[in-house]
């Protein structure tokens, strides 16, 4: 018995033992993401303090002032009422989009694929740079559509610049951006579904909307939330289409969290403002990501499962 | 789908013609702007038919923009080195950090495990402001504000979740009976990860590298907040043009037009992959 043994060959260099191993693998990884807690941390502590980088010297803890003074502050409850507005619209004009698209696309041909594919590229585009390309195309002076609304009755329509057009814009540019994501995410579902209910409604002639309603959705369900919250988690904390198209204006129309946050910081130096309002963000997000995550697995294990 | 009326194909082919439209014509006119001069853009109806000009291009790439009232510097193929510089390395760092705790999480459910990857993959869903505003601060203490080194670890945001959490799909796909097998043969842990494990998740570590570049490619906050202007990628680069006097309309179409064509040829070379690395390999396409 020895002999066999000893015929194997020697493990090559150092040895690490089995219950370590795993975390020496991982460690790198941790150490460099533990170097961004940190940052987290302090915004914790600057949302309980009164500062402002104008005024160091009156740097001092106020407890919970940042977020006591929100209750009163109008442009607070605008910030809220933009950036549920905004993602509201956003996620569920692209699920709707989305789902009608992917269900154009269901059947496997090769144009359809082709089309598919051609549909991944405004979400490959960085959303600045689609924030940017419409706003050439929505320029008053030469922008195309501009000319195109004034051919259909809409003189001077000014886009992301008129307080009252400038939701519709950036949620345009949103929906320009994204809806590919639900679509290529439910697409995939569509074309997982097991074929068996569908041809036995067939088979039963069973109406086309019952399918739909009774087999398809219910089906697709989990793709549908998986998709949606995904958006929704991107969409609240939307900041590089509307900062790079309005940077939160006209007036503060646009001012959603994370574009609030900025300007806080940046231009009225309001550090702790600015953390209080970026903790509200978190508290929001962390609730969802929570729903997010539970759908999420379910859907990978099921992934998993079928490899 | 066999018994389509000759109505539904109709209006199912409008259907398709008018979402190819609305997602394609934003491309294709910035891309045909970027071939006019500014005489031809600012006419009115905008054309169809112009006689195109590589003289934005040229501008562009040369860095030198005549105008008459002199010669404009351009700085746009730095952003465009910045980009490719930042997302190379930041990809690179995330898979040499990434990979090997991808196959620590998929092969060994130690203690921690689970709740470590879920905090990694939390990075994704958090505020990037959050962390970014104290960010500013700090890096301007520690001297790395401005500097490749601090916008490469804080890519890590963008990247490492992305890579840990589709590199763990794929080695889990991996059968665990193949790595015992050669590790009886007596091979230590590091020749099962290096001959088994890495070829056969090499196609999963490429798409996610490539998903991973086309995200921090993408990215826009990040470089926006911590970088002054000669650290930019083509994000910020690009947006800092509209307000720059002197430059005309097309020579900003052509610098978004070089700008996202690398990440659409990327997405299109690597669209197999793109389905599960959206969903963090939740959805396989």
């Amino acid at each position: 018995m020895t002999a066999v043994v000893s015929q194997r060959p020697k493990p090559s260099g150092f040895r690490i033992s089995k219950k370590v191993l795993p975390y020496v693998l991982s460690l790198p990884a941790l150490l460099v993401c533990i170097g961004i807690l940190i940052p987290f941390l302090t915004s914790v502590v600057y949302s309980f303090q009164r500062y402002r980088l104008s005024q160091p010297w009156a740097r001092q803890f106020n407890w919970g002032d940042n977020y006591i003074s929100f209750f009163t502050d109008p442009k607070f409850w605008n910030t809220l009422k933009v950036s549920l507005l905004y993602a509201g619209t956003t996620v569920v004009l692209e699920l709707l989009l989305g789902l009608a698209i992917a269900l154009l696309l269901q059947k496997r041909s090769t144009l359809n694929n082709f089309i598919s594919i051609m549909l991944l590229m405004p979400l490959m585009t960085a959303p600045a740079l689609a924030a940017l390309m419409w706003k050439l195309m929505t320029n008053p002076g030469f922008g195309v559509l501009s000319y195109l609304a004034s051919l259909i009755g809409l003189q001077d329509f000014r886009w992301a610049s008129s307080p009252s057009t400038a939701l519709f814009t950036v949620v345009l540019v949103d929906i320009w951006v994204y809806t590919p994501f639900i679509m290529i995410l439910l697409l995939a579902g569509l074309r997982s579904l097991p074929t068996q209910p569908f041809e036995a409604a067939a088979l039963d002639g069973v109406p086309r909307s019952f399918v739909f309603f009774r087999i398809t959705l219910p089906m697709l369900t989990p793709y549908i939330l998986t998709a949606t919250l995904f958006r929704l988690l991107d969409s609240i904390q939307q900041f590089d289409i509307i900062y790079a198209m309005t940077q939160g204006g006209p007036g503060d129309t646009l001012t959603v969290f994370q574009v609030e946050a900025y300007l806080n910081f940046f231009q009225s130096t309001n550090v702790g403002r600015s953390a209080a309002l970026m903790i509200i963000l978190w508290a929001i997000t962390y609730f969802l990501s929570n729903i997010f995550i539970k759908n999420w697995l379910r859907l990978r294990e099921r992934a998993r499962g079928q490899a | 789908m066999e018994h389509t009326s000759l109505l539904e194909r109709i209006l199912r082919g409008v259907a398709l013609t008018l979402v190819v439209i609305f997602f394609m014509f934003p491309i294709l006119w910035i891309f045909m702007m970027s071939f006019q001069t500014n005489e031809t853009i600012l006419r009115i109806p905008p054309q169809l038919i112009f006689e195109p000009t590589l003289a934005n291009y040229t501008a562009l790439i040369t860095g030198k923009l005549m105008t008459a009232a002199g010669t404009l510097d351009i700085a746009f193929m730095r952003n465009l080195w910045n980009s490719v510089f930042l997302s190379v390395t930041s990809v690179a760092v995330s898979l040499l950090l990434g990979v090997p705790a991808a196959y620590a999480f998929a092969r060994h459910k130690f203690r921690g495990s689970e709740d470590i990857a879920f905090t990694l993959l939390s990075f994704k869903f958090a505020p990037a402001l959050l962390v970014l505003l104290p960010l500013t601060l700090y890096f301007q203490k520690l001297g790395l504000a401005n500097t490749y080194f601090g916008l490469i670890w804080v890519y890590q945001l963008i990247c490492l979740p992305l890579i840990l959490w589709i590199v763990r799909g794929y080695f889990e796909d991996i059968p665990a009976d193949i790595e015992y097998a050669y590790r009886i043969g007596g091979h230590s842990w590091f020749a099962t990860f290096r001959k088994i494990a890495l070829p056969l998740a090499g196609p999963g570590i490429a798409a996610a590298g490539l998903l991973a570049f086309i995200f921090a490619w993408n990215n826009f906050v990040f470089a926006l907040v911590l970088a002054s202007a000669d650290k930019q990628p083509v994000t910020v680069g690009a947006l800092a043009f509209i307000t720059s006097s002197g430059i005309q309309y097309g020579q900003i179409s052509a610098a978004i037009v070089l700008s996202i064509t690398p990440t659409l040829a990327l997405a299109l070379y690597a669209q197999r992959y793109l389905v599960e690395g959206l969903s963090l390999g939740a959805v396989k396409g």
